[in-house]
């Protein structure tokens, strides 16, 4: 009888025994993959965010110059600035106190790299969320502006961690944030009807 | 009869007592862990924290459930739902309070736990595991105290929950995407509330669970330290139980719960008294609905953060500060390696010991203060030198434990009965 079980035994091929465990462990593995894959998918946003995450339209026809509205695209807060002609020649004297002067490493589509970051100079379309952490910077356009200093050029500052923007959302050195703010995606249907969300190639050409 | 012999009398003689032991080991349990556990006998007031961080795990849970009888989890609904707590449900603000109240006290008992073992060497070999496990349930307290400082949805939530989540942002390449994901929709939104609460109430408290039968499973392998930081298992006494040691159960139970009654003293009196702590238990911005357009005024989380909060705006760079943060919390777990003096306890290192232990807690109480402050210039310079003192206590450890002049230690533990 025992001869029997230790003969048995000495017939198990282990390296097959071994191939066999270790094929269905990893075809276990693969199963596991497959069954968390819906589960973590399912964070993602959902069909309805997308949807809720559709351009946004903005008139512009009321806006004075030098004025600022917050606009929110999908959830996000963007600041929509008139800048006046003084604002946007006055960005050039600043580049050299800017981390990223010519946005080289900051988030803006293409047609915003430039010196106005803007599809029209006049208008600045950023979003208001601090690439810092994520906190609003407050508009403190005047320059000299009493919490600032007198030699505050104007632009954006972050009360949560103190980082400072001028007045195309570039960001100051010595500041937490390293990059600019980003401007998201947007485009002009007409003269004054503002888009945010789509590309200017997407709506009437006429208008960029 | 059909029944063997020595059946019939053993369920006559012990009744329902044995028939329960044969079906489940309650006394063997109870023997094991509690009557037949030896714990050191000069334990000091230094070890009632695990304890009390015990018990107040366990109120946690008790309040916790009770409010989500009441609690809706939505965007909508979540503020105006704690209001409702705190002003309807009869008894609401009482077990609010209380939650909110644990929270904090919480992390008062965990810190005191913490500081315990860093005196006392308790995390030197053969207890690092035990370390290691109590620092991941730190880490998970903290992802759970987040959480649930969100679910009130007023705008401190919200902007924290902003602050702390864009800094998964900050990893390279997957950053924006994990966010997204994290988040469930482009900003902070119904989803991101929905599923903290899911977490917040099931998942992390379930592996805290886990986590403090794991540290309490390694305690009872590896046995308490100390004050002297010597092993009590190295003498052992004709009975077969170390001379230094008491049974845990009834000697410290019952200590226990005079520190228990103490505890609910400070406790209860914050809840009656002083429920918001000025602002730092409850912050005054989170008495304001969620507000997408509105940052506070300043941001700061509740003060258990704020020492890694203050390190993370030190540095002017995000991805840097996001860095410097988390090796902030992940040099603790190296502590057991870093320690080379020959000696565990406080008692018996040198003066370098002594000192750089004291500027670590200064830092840290100082880090904590800094980081509830704006980040005006003077503030800024102040952190980075406690930064600095922080990372040198762990950074240089090997040096200044292995060069520095140690008492030696007793062969018996010490004790003044």
């Amino acid at each position: 009888m025992s001869d029997a079980v230790t003969s048995s035994t000495e017939d198990v091929d282990v390296s097959r025994r071994k191939f066999l465990t270790a094929a269905t462990a990893a075809t276990g593995a693969i199963g596991v993959a497959f069954v968390a894959t819906p589960f973590i998918a399912s964070w993602k946003p959902s069909e309805r965010a997308r949807a809720m995450g559709a351009p946004t339209e903005i008139d512009l026809s009321k806006m004075e110059p030098g004025q600022m509205v917050v606009a929110s695209w999908r959830k996000q807060p963007i600041y929509v600035v008139r800048r006046t002609p003084e604002m946007v020649a006055a960005l050039a004297a600043v580049d050299s106190k800017l981390k990223d002067p010519k946005s080289a490493e900051s988030a803006q589509p293409e047609y915003a790299r430039n010196d106005a970051r803007a599809l029209k100079p006049e208008f600045l379309v950023v979003y208001a969320t601090c690439t810092h952490l994520g906190c609003l910077p407050k508009e403190h356009f005047k320059p000299g502006d009493a919490l600032l200093g007198t030699d505050w050029p104007g632009g954006f500052f972050c009360p949560c961690h103190g980082s400072k923007f001028d007045m195309a959302g570039r960001v100051f050195a010595g500041s937490p944030a390293s990059i600019n703010l980003g401007i998201p995606p947007h485009a002009f249907e007409t003269e004054t009807l503002l888009v945010i969300g789509v590309d200017p190639a997407a709506t009437v050409q006429g208008a960029a | 009869m059909a029944a063997t012999p020595d059946s019939v009398p053993a369920a006559k003689k012990g009744g329902f007592r044995v028939w329960l032991n044969k079906r489940l080991p309650v006394d063997e349990f109870v023997e094991s862990q509690l009557t037949g556990y030896y714990a050191p006998k000069n334990f000091n007031i230094w070890y009632f924290f695990g304890a009390l961080s015990l018990m107040v795990f366990v109120l946690q849970i008790v309040s916790g459930i009770f409010l989500t009888m009441h609690y809706k989890p939505s965007e909508a609904e979540a503020f105006n739902s704690v209001e409702y707590i705190m002003r309807e449900v009869e008894w609401g603000w009482l077990i609010r309070y209380m939650h909110s109240t644990g929270a904090s006290f919480f992390f008062i008992v965990i810190y005191l736990h913490m500081f315990r073992a860093m005196m006392y060497g308790s995390y030197r070999g053969p207890r690092e595991l035990l370390w290691i496990f109590g620092m991941v349930i730190y880490l998970a307290l903290m992802a759970e105290a987040f959480m649930g400082y969100v679910l009130p949805w007023g705008n401190m939530s919200y902007w924290g929950a902003q602050v702390i989540v864009n800094l998964f942002g900050t990893i390279p390449v997957i950053g924006p995407g994990l966010v997204e994901w994290i988040r469930g929709d482009y900003g902070i939104a119904d989803s991101t509330l929905n599923r903290f609460f899911a977490l917040h109430v099931i998942a992390v408290p379930f592996a805290i669970a886990l986590l403090i039968a794991l540290h309490l499973v390694a305690l009872r392998q590896t046995g308490s330290n100390n004050p002297d930081g010597i092993e009590i298992k190295a003498k052992i006494g004709a009975d077969g139980k170390p001379i230094d040691g008491i049974p845990f159960h009834p000697y410290y139970t019952v200590k226990d719960l005079v520190g228990v009654g103490v505890f609910l003293l400070f406790f209860c009196g914050v809840i009656f008294f002083v429920p918001t702590f000025g602002g730092l238990f409850l912050e005054k911005p989170n008495f304001e609905p969620a507000n997408a357009l509105s940052t506070p005024a300043h941001i700061a989380p509740v003060w258990y953060f704020t020492a890694y909060y203050a390190m993370l705006r030190a540095v002017p760079d995000q991805q840097m500060g996001a860095l410097l943060m988390l090796c902030s919390l992940v040099v603790f777990f190296f502590l057991p390696w870093l320690d080379r003096s020959p000696v565990k306890s406080i008692r018996y290192k040198g003066i370098l010991s002594k000192i750089f232990l004291t500027l670590f807690v200064i830092s840290f109480i100082g880090l904590s203060y800094l980081g509830l402050m704006p980040a005006e210039p003077i503030y800024v310079v102040f952190t980075r030198i406690f930064t600095v003192l922080y990372f040198a206590f762990f950074l240089l450890m090997p040096w200044y434990t292995s060069v520095e002049k140690c008492k030696p230690a007793p062969e018996r533990v010490t004790y003044h009965a």
